[in-house]
């Protein structure tokens, strides 16, 4: 048995029990730091399977900002999940029995695992993209090669996705200034309450939030109120641990610092673009955890977060018609310096590295925010 | 500048959406939206023009040849729904303007806008790619983005139609992955051409027939394929008026859009319908959905709930088409891919107005309001008839090349369910047509009129639906140039 | 065949484990949590296809000949961002329906739901609501 499949079967065992546990567990905190986990296992695997590039990203989004996404939203939702009614449970076996068959007799045909005379190897496309490749765009990282120009088209496509994402977030929580200033009112009314807060500054939170209790009428029975007293309490605490408030002021400059290195040695190392924008944004929202929302809000205010998100995208695509105005097909970087194929390429590969970047970035910050203040503001 | 087409009709809407978050203006916002739709319609219609003599433009995405690249392949299969996206987009832009004025709080309708823009990138970008993954991509723009737009219907329950959409439509989603997945273990392509050239020599590999499982499955759970139609009424139903309009018109239509190209461009029709029971699974699930779905319909009590069981019903008729594999069979589809887009689309517009005045669309409201509001009953009277198939109307035409498509293929059983469905049709919109003119309201309500913008894009899409009743050679021609291309293509 | 295959096996697994989750929960976050799972599963397949033995990452370095396919590392990378992108827009689906409904749990909602029907208060979702509409959000 080689170390590689060692390593496979190790690994995949904890990924299924760690998958098992999930599905057991009612407490849904715990599944959530269990899914963290289970991104972190695969993240783990994408490395012993040569997907380096891939297992920054995974690690980076399923281990860092969905768990903190999963956090914020079971912060304003319910943290236990209700005992499972049995006629689901046959619905759901119908449904797994029907793709595991499926499945199954798939894998009767499927070629061999790591086999290097696979239809996938054998292509003449891995020809292109692996040897080609150094001679048409010079980029020693194939996948970044690949993703950025090859399929630059896709990417862009993936660009979109995440920026719908940054349009419709906000757009379900976007809180409107109407409510803002109806909240505001009730905080200054009740704002007298919150003097057994510590910290008088956050008194005018504590006052939303007790207007919200007479909103979310059904949320009272859950001890919605205890919670919620808890919530901004713990707030102000995090920022009182001095390790982490130590910790992660100087923690930040590094991780800014690292995102840089990601986006610029994307070309030569695994990395890129998205993993970068995601770092960065890792950097904003461990800042804000510790910090509270509104400090993070001071350097970046809202409107400027919602302005960048579409800058990317308009980077990316203005990119590609600009290669249309020089002559060339759509994201054809060929055209940008002329005679000079690979440099334009180069170029054409940054510009768009940037502009993932910038609206990955933009879009985790504010899909974060909207969370974070949608709790706030409760 | 015509080289560029291909690209430019996706990529004016996908400029579109950024520029709406950038400017926040809400007149700025729509007017990108109508400019991106009309734009696109152009771009299509030129399309249409070069391809009409069976030319097939392929435009590579970055300058790279396919397989290695990413192309754009516009041939007489896709220029019809390029089209028909478009100036459902151009009609629903002009309707939604005053519809999302009085349903969408003032602050949110850029970023709404941005979302429509998104969608009908998503929609375009589905139709005119000739790269499986790519196709993937761009089906998760348009469902992440209908999701969205579904959830700021007016009720609560929107929240959770939108919820429900977006599980069962990431499953389908994710589905339609596993199966590009397979057919790249086996040929290590993702170009649809280049899958189509190497598939034949692999027939009868069970992962490839696992492929089509997978593709097919999800697919029909995008296009509410009964009886994975689950997502579809509340979808329909709960989302704002003009949303409505626009999703009914088209969001199913180009999912059965990729499923033929998948169906005849892809795995080929000798594996699909030759070596797997595709034809009978399909005829059988088409006759569920007519008859089941328009069961249903005839019992809803809200009107926008009657035309999204309808829906499914009609989808039932698509399939029914489009699974015998013959050449006028395709032929009836894309005919009643068009026609039922108009149809629906002008039948939700009315519901957007009556929805508007009376607010809500339940029958019990709409009774006797047909002589207060008779241009927009009027509207449901044509539209309405049209979905039964009476002719002269658009329904009738494509009826009735389905009818003579079942009967050329010896399909005597679908033929009765498809004329028991229609009869059930006649039901149901009848029940609306009986609300609306023959019930007498119990006090007069005085209605103001309806905004003339949404008159005007209900009546336009009523009118399209009468034109081709009455002329069908233009929208025959284009569904028989889509089935020469890919029926021919499979041959 | 089974030596050859024994990582689909894992995969395949994983799919059914996520899927079965997504289905069975009637709870919305275990939902979406299922859903990760799932696409993990799908992943984990094209990452597979892409493994040669003996290779390395499709990094070109002078002195390495056998490298894995970097295609599927490119696709997914992509599949992730579309998870994640549907994940956030999922959880804040959620957040709405505990704003309107009080759970997450699908049943209830659906319960709630009937309930105010026969009520005939038909209750407006936030995004619609103009002058406070919606339950005691008007004023203490």
């Amino acid at each position: 048995m080689s170390l590689l499949v060692l390593m496979d079967v190790s690994l995949f065992t904890l990924l299924l029990a760690t998958a098992l546990a999930i599905t057991r567990l009612r407490a849904l905190y715990e599944a959530t730091m269990l899914t963290a986990l289970a991104g972190l296992l695969s993240a783990s695997l994408f490395v012993v399977l040569d997907a380096l590039d891939v297992a920054i990203t995974e690690a980076a989004v399923g281990t860092g900002i969905s768990t903190v996404l999963f956090i914020a939203a079971l912060r304003l939702t319910r943290s236990r999940e209700a005992v499972t009614p049995r006629r689901r449970l046959w619905s759901g076996g119908a449904v797994a029995v029907l793709l595991g068959a499926t499945l199954l007799y798939a894998a009767q045909d499927l070629p061999p695992f790591a086999e290097p005379d696979t239809p996938v190897q054998t292509n003449p496309v891995t020809q292109t993209y692996l040897h080609e490749s150094q001679e048409d765009i010079g980029v020693p990282n194939t996948v970044a090669a690949v993703l950025a120009s090859y399929r630059g088209y896709d990417t862009l496509g993936e660009l979109v996705v995440i920026f719908t994402a940054g349009v419709t977030v906000p757009l379900l929580l976007l809180r409107t200034r109407r409510r803002a200033e109806r909240d505001e009112a009730h905080a200054g009314e009740e704002g007298a309450e919150g003097g057994t807060e510590p910290g008088t500054e956050h008194g005018t939170e504590h006052g939303r939030e007790h207007s919200a209790e007479h909103g979310a009428e059904h949320g009272a029975e859950h001890g919605t109120e205890k919670g919620a007293e808890h919530r901004s309490a713990r707030a102000v605490v995090m920022s009182e641990y001095r390790v982490l408030r130590v910790a992660s002021k100087v923690l930040m400059p590094f991780i800014l610092l690292f995102a840089c290195y990601v986006l610029f040695h994307g070309d030569y190392g695994p990395g890129g673009g998205f993993q970068a924008g995601v770092i960065f944004a890792a950097g904003f929202v461990l800042y804000s955890l510790v910090f509270g929302i509104g400090e993070v809000e001071r350097v970046l205010p809202w409107p400027v977060m919602l302005g960048l998100v579409p800058v990317g995208v308009l980077l990316y695509a203005g990119l590609g018609v600009a290669n249309m105005a020089l002559g060339g097909a759509f994201l054809d970087y060929d055209t940008l310096v002329p005679g000079h194929p690979e440099e334009g390429q180069h170029y054409g590969i940054l510009i768009i590295e940037t502009g993932v970047g910038i609206t990955v970035a933009a879009v985790l910050i504010a899909v974060y925010y909207s969370f974070a203040n949608r709790g706030a503001r409760r | 500048m015509t080289a560029h087409l291909p690209a430019l009709q996706v990529v004016i809407p996908l400029l579109a959406a950024p520029l709406c978050v950038l400017l926040r203006s809400r007149t700025i916002a729509w007017l990108l939206f109508l400019a991106a739709a009309v734009a696109a319609l152009v771009c299509a219609s030129v399309l249409a023009w070069q391809v009409a003599d069976g030319e097939v433009i392929h435009y590579a995405m970055g300058g790279w040849e396919p397989p290695a690249g990413i192309e754009y392949v516009i041939d007489r299969a896709n220029v019809p729904v390029l089209i028909l996206v478009a100036a459902i987009g151009v009609a629903a832009a002009v309707y939604c303007r005053a519809s999302i004025a009085a349903e969408i709080e003032a602050s949110r309708i850029p970023l709404f806008y941005a979302c429509l823009c998104l969608n009908l990138t998503g929609l375009l970008g589905i139709t005119a790619t000739g790269d499986a993954f790519n196709a993937f991509v761009f089906l998760e723009i348009t469902s992440l983005s209908s999701y969205a737009l579904v959830a700021m219907g007016r009720r609560r329950r929107a929240l959770l139609a939108a919820f429900q959409y977006l599980i069962v439509g990431t499953i389908g989603a994710t589905f339609v992955l596993i199966g590009i997945g397979l057919a790249y273990a086996v040929t290590g392509t993702l170009n649809m051409a280049d899958l189509a050239q190497r598939l034949p020599d692999i027939y009868g590999n069970r992962a490839l027939g696992a492929a089509v499982i997978f593709v097919f499955v999800g697919l029909a759970i995008k296009m509410a394929l009964f009886p994975l139609h689950g997502w579809l009424p509340g979808a329909y139903a709960e989302s704002p008026s003009a949303v409505s309009v626009f999703l009914s018109a088209t969001n199913t239509k180009v999912a059965i859009y990729l499923l033929l190209r998948f169906a005849f461009g892809v795995f080929g029709a000798a594996l699909v319908f030759g070596r797997m029971p595709i034809t009978e699974v399909g005829l059988v699930l088409a006759c569920l959905a007519m008859l089941v779905a328009s069961a249903v319909a005839c019992f809803q009590s809200d009107f926008k709930y009657l035309l999204a069981w309808s829906s499914i019903a009609q989808v039932g008729y698509i399939v029914a088409g489009f699974s015998l594999a013959t050449s006028d069979g395709v032929t009836a589809a894309y005919l009643h891919v068009i026609n039922h887009a108009v149809i629906k689309g002008a039948l939700f517009a009315a519901a957007g107005i009556v929805v508007l005045r009376l607010g809500a669309a339940r029958l019990s409201d709409m009774a006797g309001m047909g002589r207060t509001m008779p241009w927009t009953f009027a509207a449901i009277v044509l539209a309405g008839l049209g979905l039964v198939g009476v002719p002269p109307t658009a329904g009738f035409v494509s009826k009735w090349v389905l009818a003579e498509a079942l009967i050329a293929d010896g399909r005597w059983a679908v033929l009765a369910v498809l004329l028991v469905s229609s009869l059930l049709s006649l039901v149901y919109v009848g029940r609306v047509i009986e609300a609306g003119w023959f019930r007498r309201h119990s006090e007069s309500v005085a209605v103001e009129r309806p905004p003339l913008t949404m008159s005007a894009a209900m009546w336009a899409l009523v009118l399209v639906s009468l034109v081709f009743g009455l002329v069908p050679e233009w929208p025959l021609s284009l569904a028989e140039g889509a089935s020469s291309v890919l029926v021919g293509v499979a041959k | 065949m089974t030596g050859g295959h024994y990582i689909f096996w894992f995969v395949f697994v994983l799919m059914v484990i996520g899927l079965y989750a997504v289905i069975s929960h009637g709870n919305l976050v275990k939902k979406l949590i299922g859903l990760n799972l799932f696409q993990i599963g799908v992943f984990m397949f094209y990452i597979a296809l892409g493994k040669v033995e003996d290779g390395r990452a499709p990094i070109v370095e002078e002195g390495v000949e056998v490298y894995s396919h970097p295609l599927p590392h490119v696709l997914i990378l992509t599949a992730i961002v579309v998870g994640v992108a549907t994940t956030s827009l999922g959880l804040a689906l959620a957040i709405r329906i505990y704003e309107a409904y009080g759970t997450i749990e699908e049943d209830e909602v659906i319960e709630r739901d009937k309930a105010a029907e026969q009520d005939g208060t038909a209750e407006l979702n936030g995004t619609a609501e103009r002058d406070g509409v919606r339950g005691g959000e008007a004023g203490p």
